[in-house]
């Protein structure tokens, strides 16, 4: 029989679900052998019953739940929740569902600052009211998925790789574990090369890094040494393809977090202060240190900034 | 007795949306609206940042198009430094940006909206899906699934990463491509432009046919356009200036930083979503709609004098003998849309083929400044406006984002309504009948998380319930 799939999205963009499409040939295997009973952006299961006269929202039952995104309005947390009854195990897909994402920004920001901003300080909007029926309330702050419900299993990234939708789905058909993810960080990952000493001061990603185009990675100096920001001592390594190679450096651009903190217990801010520090960098001259450090990990972690 | 149907969520499009359907005691429909009930916030967010991260942050708008917003940015970014990019930065942006187009609009096209078409409107909904289409056309299914793939390992080789890029930077593009690089895109270009080919003709001879009834009438209303045009007037989807067309086919040109003259947006206390219109052709109606204009595919087929590639031109020649300019037909906008996959299909062999491409000058540097920067692109989804004014420091101060999705927020529910009201009398509806509602909306290709980038809070947290009659029960606040 066919596994169950049921997947939900909330505070999303929608890259995790591209990701799944971005499976590519194996994509169509997976798809033969599940049954999705609930997906927003593939079927047309509707919450409310087909005609739209239920008052109580219904997702059937499944073997495998995924979820994207955090929890951004009281309706997410009620299909959080229906999603927790109704399948016996629960992913969250992608760095949003996991730790909140890039949209956990806003959590340092208050409700009523961003209204001002989105409603009466924008440049092309008339200050003609605000939205207030048959629209969701919103939650106070931004929440990771666990925050709320309990989950059985993480595929961070922003997105996440198509290489772990794929194993994970693989193994759960197969009724094997999920893979681990890594323990590893995206710096014991890159094969840049490291002297241990900065060659440079912190600077602006304004301007190029050195290196000879289409030479191998492994003669470029590392980006942080070169004095550009990197986040990949504070984050978990997984997001190389089949090169082996850290996505972002691969485009000579620096890691900028996405797959989040090493471990549960990790904190990004402690572990960038101690490896900016140890080549001789000065973590005090990157202005925002919490946001950037937690960039994609703002959930419980961004706090309400002090009104100045 | 009065009924009201909530059609939740809309399926097979990006975001969060719903229809809720009034209907009179006679089971006839009162109001039909499209409520956006998702919101982020990323104008608040993004402000005291370094404008450099704006490249970065902002493609997590949208998933599906993240290029645009990629490219978006850094030509904002390029106009408030006050920079060029030198010939093969803006090349490679511009083939990254073609190569995106056709992955998302195979994505569309195929995985999302084909099922309405090639098993029905009125299909079971277990079996409308891209599913059916693998077990009913499973040849096509799999060539689909493997184009769409290459797309997205072509944006790995240009860029390491295909959703959400880093590689496009304030003043060009982080890498050069390879003259090996090169070698291997051209080879996958070929075999996407035969799947571009193969689309439009499979969708003349299989699709467009059959529901000719249905395209003629579903959705069906009259609006202005706006979209990108080169200098010389061509079909423009990196870069140009802006045309808004009214109805009867006269327009305006304006470049970009221009566009607070011509778009203001409006809100509705029933979606989270604004309501942009063309200020100078009158105040905002739902009712009486004479400012209302439409974003995406049939906008940008309509607003442009000619396409400058010549299969997609032969397209657009026969499009307009058959549909005349503007072309006001909701449904067209898929037939557009695969004119524009043969287009762009037909740019990334144009691109690759420049001797340009592989030069290893990308980029040039930037310095940080006080200005202000308007970066426009056209996402497959409608036009792309960022706005960013920054401090001395090239902080940024300042944002203000209208993307494509929510120029037509207006015009999707003007055709929802047309559609319920044409489809829905006496109380009689099925799941058919709804899906056919729903398909007024996905000819738009909406994307609603694009839409949804801003962010409410809790002055608007207040929920009405009210009973069939309309009668307000209760108000929930927090």
């Amino acid at each position: 029989m066919a596994a169950r799939l049921a997947e939900e999205w909330f505070a999303i963009c929608g890259g995790c679900e591209v990701t799944i499409l971005d499976i590519g040939e194996p994509l169509i295997d997976v798809l033969k052998q599940v049954e999705i009973v609930h997906m927003p952006v593939l079927m047309d299961h509707k919450l409310y019953g087909q005609t739209g006269e239920s008052t109580e929202m219904e997702i059937p039952a499944a073997d495998v739940g995924l979820i994207a995104g955090g929890i951004r309005n009281e309706e997410h947390k009620k299909l959080a929740q229906e999603m927790r009854k109704k399948c016996k195990i629960l992913i969250a897909l992608g760095s949003c569902a996991c730790f909140g994402g890039v949209p956990a920004l806003a959590n340092q920001y208050s409700t009523e600052e961003l209204v001002e901003k989105v409603y009466r300080d924008s440049l092309t909007t008339e200050k003609n009211g605000l939205p207030h029926e048959q629209v969701p309330p919103l939650t106070d702050r931004v929440y990771a998925v666990h925050e709320v419900v309990q989950v059985d299993a993480y595929l961070p990234g922003c997105p996440t790789t198509p290489e772990m939708v794929a194993g994970a789905l693989v193994a759960l058909l197969e009724g094997k574990p999920l893979p681990l993810l890594a323990s590893k960080s995206v710096c014991d990952t890159c094969p840049t090369r490291r002297e241990k000493k900065a060659v440079s001061t912190l600077k602006r990603r304004l301007d190029a890094p050195e290196f000879t185009p289409g030479a191998p990675l492994s003669e470029m100096r590392c980006l942080m040494e070169q004095g550009i920001l990197c986040l990949g001592p504070a984050t978990r390594a997984g997001c190389a393809g089949s090169d082996g190679n850290p996505r972002c450096i691969r485009a000579y651009m620096p890691c900028e977090g996405c797959f989040g903190p090493v471990s549960d217990k990790a904190n990004p801010m402690v572990d960038m202060m101690g490896a900016l520090s140890s080549i001789g960098l000065d973590p005090k001259q990157i202005q925002d240190r919490a946001a950037t450090f937690n960039r994609f990990a703002g959930a419980g972690r961004l706090r309400p900034l002090p009104r100045r | 007795m009065a009924t009201t149907l909530v059609i939740q969520p809309v399926t097979r499009i990006e975001g969060h949306a719903k229809v809720t359907i009034q209907l009179d005691d006679a089971g006839n429909v009162d109001t039909a609206r499209v409520n956006v009930i998702e919101l982020r916030g990323f104008e608040k967010f993004c402000l005291g940042r370094p404008v450099e991260d704006m490249p970065r942050i902002t493609p997590r708008i949208c998933g599906v198009c993240p290029w645009s917003h990629h490219l978006a940015s850094a030509k904002a970014c390029d106009a408030v430094f006050g920079v060029e990019p030198p010939p093969a930065g803006k090349k490679l942006r511009e083939l990254c940006n073609s190569i995106a187009y056709m992955e998302e609009h195979i994505l569309h096209f195929y995985f999302l909206a084909a099922a309405d078409f090639l098993l029905g409107p009125d299909a079971d909904p277990g079996v409308r899906n891209v599913i059916g289409i693998l077990n009913a056309a499973p040849d096509v299914a799999s060539r689909v699934v493997k184009v769409r793939h290459m797309c997205a390992k072509m944006l790995e080789v240009l860029a390491g990463k295909p959703i959400h890029p880093q590689a496009a930077v304030p003043g060009g593009f982080s890498r050069p491509l390879a003259g090996s690089e090169r070698d291997q895109l051209r080879q996958m270009a070929d075999e996407a432009l035969e799947l571009a080919k193969f689309s439009i003709a499979f969708a003349k001879e299989n699709v467009f046919p059959k529901y000719l009834d249905v395209v003629k009438t579903l959705g069906v209303i009259s609006t202005g356009f706006l979209g990108t045009v080169d200098d010389k007037g061509a079909l423009d989807l990196y870069d140009g200036h802006l045309r808004l067309m009214k109805r009867d086919g006269t327009f305006v040109d304006f470049p970009y930083d221009k566009y607070t003259d011509h778009i203001a947006e409006h809100i509705e206390s029933w979606s989270y979503l604004k309501f942009p219109y063309a200020k100078e052709w009158g105040s905002f109606s739902l009712e009486n709609p004479a400012a209302i204009y439409r974003a995406n595919t049939l906008a940008r087929i309509n607003v442009c004098d000619f396409i400058d590639t010549p299969l997609a031109q032969a397209e657009l020649v026969e499009f307009r003998e058959k549909f005349g300019r503007p072309a006001q037909l909701t449904l067209l906008y898929h037939w557009a849309r695969l004119i524009e996959l043969l287009y762009n299909a037909e740019n990334t062999i144009r691109l690759l083929d420049d001797p340009d491409i592989t030069s290893a000058e990308t980029r040039v540097k930037v310095t940080p400044r006080a200005a202000r920067g308007v970066g426009v692109t056209e996402a497959p989804r409608g036009t792309l406006i960022h706005d960013y004014t920054t401090d001395a420091d090239g902080l940024i101060t300042n944002v203000n984002l209208i993307v494509g999705t929510t120029h037509n927020n207006a015009p999707i529910n003007m055709s929802v309504t047309q559609a319920a009201k044409s489809l829905i009398h006496d109380g009689k509806y099925d799941q058919g009948v709804l899906n056919t509602v729903e398909m007024s909306i996905r000819a738009y290709d909406p994307c609603f998380s694009c839409a949804t980038h801003q962010l409410d809070g809790k002055l608007s947290v207040k929920l009405d319930i009210f009973d069939a009659d309309g009668k307000l029960l209760d108000t929930l606040a927090n």
